[in-house]
């Protein structure tokens, strides 16, 4: 019994940040459909970032509590000049060519960012320095510690305030818009290019701090983080339903806790051949199932048969 | 007109006879290698571009593929097992089984469209490439992350093409000799390639990939013409496998992961999807600009600012993206495009407006 609540508390941190970067992939699918490959790398950078941040605060000996907030803001500002360039220079000019171009240059800035991150960086894993200890709480036999609730909070916040913002401002109407009908969208005077570079750059600061929270959690950052993150996380868009915020949510956090799950009892179900190992394997073969019986995820509308 | 032709076609045949004895006095050894390399990811490229540039079909795992044809080479001829079958029956084998995984994919997603069978492909490769890693416990099949070594070379009756010859003077190095062997295979895909294209089947998955349900209702039977797609280019796929396995003469999961898939989708994309020679054309560039970048990172910075500042490793790899990126944008359509794409293209947009439906007219 103990396992399977630490599983599912485990599930649920994962799948939170799962889904705040499933958010980010899902926006920008919703307005261009089209994968932003490079997402998973804007992540990477928001952690990296953060970290340098948080290590010039604390040296500097600014008080730990405002000292993580600053470096949350500055690698969400630097995540959403990020997330603004790459729509700039790899996605604007190749908004009438073929479909799969803007998935070559989305490949190649991921390239880009990954080799960039790895000259400034480095290749080795660097410690995350989080300011305060953060004590674990018992709950049930499950063990649960600050950095968890932390997250786990927080992205409900964010999801909330997302919502809201989408469906409750200007902001978010034009961006409902755009998605629905671009044309009809600018006949009735919405700015195209704005929407779609604000939709960037919302998605990169989720990226930010998804990759803060990550870092946070684990204790590590490292050059190569941000590939498996941001493919799970593709993942978990496509089973909610690309397009579909609630599909990102919903998504994420049920990866997150299929994983784990899977990860605890894929040895017991299958009389020990299959190790934990296979957590991945587990994943993905959900995926596939989902989609066979669901072809367009959890809460996807119904393609439209092309015209 | 004719003779002109048949002429054309016998300079490039010398062309590519010589060209690995050109390379070799050129460049160096080291080269002939990389050209084995580039014969085999063009054959790589070709497979894929029937799934993705014919039927339009987005395959993200198709490494997946290679890996199956490799394992099977490799577990059926070195002392993994202590079996050591032939050539010529594991490399049909390995075709065969790589052709059975294409079905195992293509029969579940045929509902699947564009993105969606994407991510679905991708799944497909990683789980494959996770069991290669895993299956080394309880029971060991595969080796896990150490791989298999020592696999036999390539041979066909006592003739091994791991071994140098002495041949009228000239010695034949066995990357040669692979260079030779591949470019059979390659030619034979090239060919295969050609046929199709212009055959039935090629033009039902142009149609599919055109329009599914305008497809359909012209009679055509998606499903199986879909499935033929897949099984086709996995195919192709695993021939190259069980070659790089011999040639290699060691495989291990690294090999495939999911970075080769979106590697040999850039070449066809690159290249100029559904077209043969364009295809050719990125899997050569793609296996030749990532090595001359390696040649060049290291002592371009020692020249110009007389010490290696930036890693060499990742410099190259940098300027790859970027290449990949400052290509696209020059060529959305590929280098090469195939000439109904370059139609498409050229027409100021009204034939891909009624195609797309994205933003780009309304944010004229």
């Amino acid at each position: 019994m103990d396992i399977l609540l630490q599983q599912i508390i485990n599930g649920l941190v994962q799948g939170s940040v799962y889904a705040l970067v499933a958010l980010g992939y899902t926006m920008v699918y919703g307005i261009l459909g089209l994968i932003n490959f490079a997402h998973g790398e804007v992540v990477m950078i928001g952690a990296m970032i953060a970290l340098t941040a948080l290590q010039a605060l604390l040296a500097a000996v600014v008080a730990p509590v405002l000292a993580v907030l600053l470096s949350l803001l500055v690698a969400m500002a630097v995540c959403m000049a990020l997330g603004y360039s790459i729509e700039r220079i790899a996605y604007r000019p190749l908004r009438n060519a073929p479909r799969l171009a803007p998935l070559i240059t989305a490949i190649g800035v991921s390239i880009v960012l990954q080799n960039l991150a790895m000259m400034i960086w480095g290749r080795e894993y660097h410690s995350f320095p989080l300011p305060f200890t953060s004590t674990s709480h018992q709950i049930g036999g499950a063990v649960v510690n600050d950095v968890q609730i932390g997250i786990v909070v927080v992205a409900l916040l964010i999801m909330v305030g997302l919502m809201w913002l989408v469906h409750h401002t200007r902001t978010g109407r034009a961006m409902r818009a755009v998605a629905e009908h671009p044309a009809a969208a600018t006949l009735m005077g919405v700015d195209i290019n704005r929407v779609i570079s604000v939709t960037f750059m919302l998605g990169s600061a989720l990226a930010a701090i998804a990759g803060f929270m990550v870092s946070a959690n684990y204790g590590i950052v490292h050059y190569y983080m941000g590939f498996m993150l941001g493919l799970k996380a593709f993942t978990a868009a496509v089973l909610g339903g690309i397009g579909n915020l609630r599909g990102a949510m919903l998504g994420g956090v049920l990866l997150g806790l299929i994983e784990s799950l899977g990860a605890g009892y894929i040895g017991d179900l299958t009389g020990g051949f299959l190790g934990s190992h296979y957590q991945d394997v587990f994943a993905f073969f959900v995926l596939i199932a989902v989609l066979v019986f669901r072809p367009s995820g959890l809460l996807g509308e119904k393609l439209a048969e092309r015209a | 007109m004719k003779l002109h032709r048949s002429s054309g076609h016998l300079t490039l045949a010398i062309a590519l006879l010589a060209l690995p004895f050109i390379i070799d006095a050129l460049l160096g050894h080291g080269w002939v290698r990389i050209a084995d390399f580039a014969l085999l990811y063009i054959m790589l490229a070709l497979g894929l571009n029937i799934v993705v540039g014919y039927a339009g079909l987005l395959d993200l795992g198709y490494i997946a593929f290679f890996a199956v044809g490799a394992y099977t080479y490799a577990l059926l001829g070195s002392p993994q097992f202590g079996l050591h079958w032939p050539m010529f029956v594991t490399l049909p084998l390995g075709a065969l089984i790589a052709c059975g995984f294409g079905v195992l994919l293509g029969a579940p997603t045929l509902k699947l469209r564009g993105d969606y069978l994407a991510i679905v492909t991708l799944g497909f490769g990683e789980i494959i490439r996770i069991f290669l890693n895993n299956l080394n416990a309880p029971l060991n099949i595969t080796n896990g992350p150490q791989g298999i070594s020592a696999i036999d070379p390539l041979q066909l009756g006592g003739f091994s093409f791991g071994s140098s010859y002495q041949w009228m003077g000239i010695k034949i190095d066995d990357v040669h000799l692979h260079y030779y062997l591949f470019l059979v295979f390659t030619l034979l895909v090239i060919f295969v390639s050609r046929r199709l294209e212009d055959s039935r089947i090629g033009r039902a998955w142009v149609a599919i990939r055109e329009d599914e349900v305008a497809a359909s209702a012209m009679g055509i039977n998606t499903r199986n013409i879909k499935l033929l797609a897949f099984a086709m280019g996995a195919t192709f796929g695993g021939i190259s496998g069980g070659l790089f396995a011999g040639f290699q003469g060691f495989v291990s999961p690294e090999s495939f992961s999911l970075m080769e898939s979106i590697m040999v989708l850039c070449m066809v994309v690159l290249g100029g999807m559904g077209n043969v020679g364009g295809v050719v054309l990125g899997g050569v560039i793609l296996v030749a600009l990532p090595e001359l970048f390696r040649n060049a990172a290291g002592p371009v910075q020692l020249a110009l600012l007389g010490k290696v500042v930036v890693d060499p490793e990742s410099l190259r790899m940098l300027m790859f993206g970027l290449a990949l990126i400052l290509v696209m944008l020059w060529r959305p359509a590929g280098l090469w495009p195939s000439s109904q794409r370059r139609r498409e293209f050229d027409a100021d947009g009204s034939v891909l407006e009624q195609e797309q439906e994205t933003v780009y007219d309304a944010s004229k």
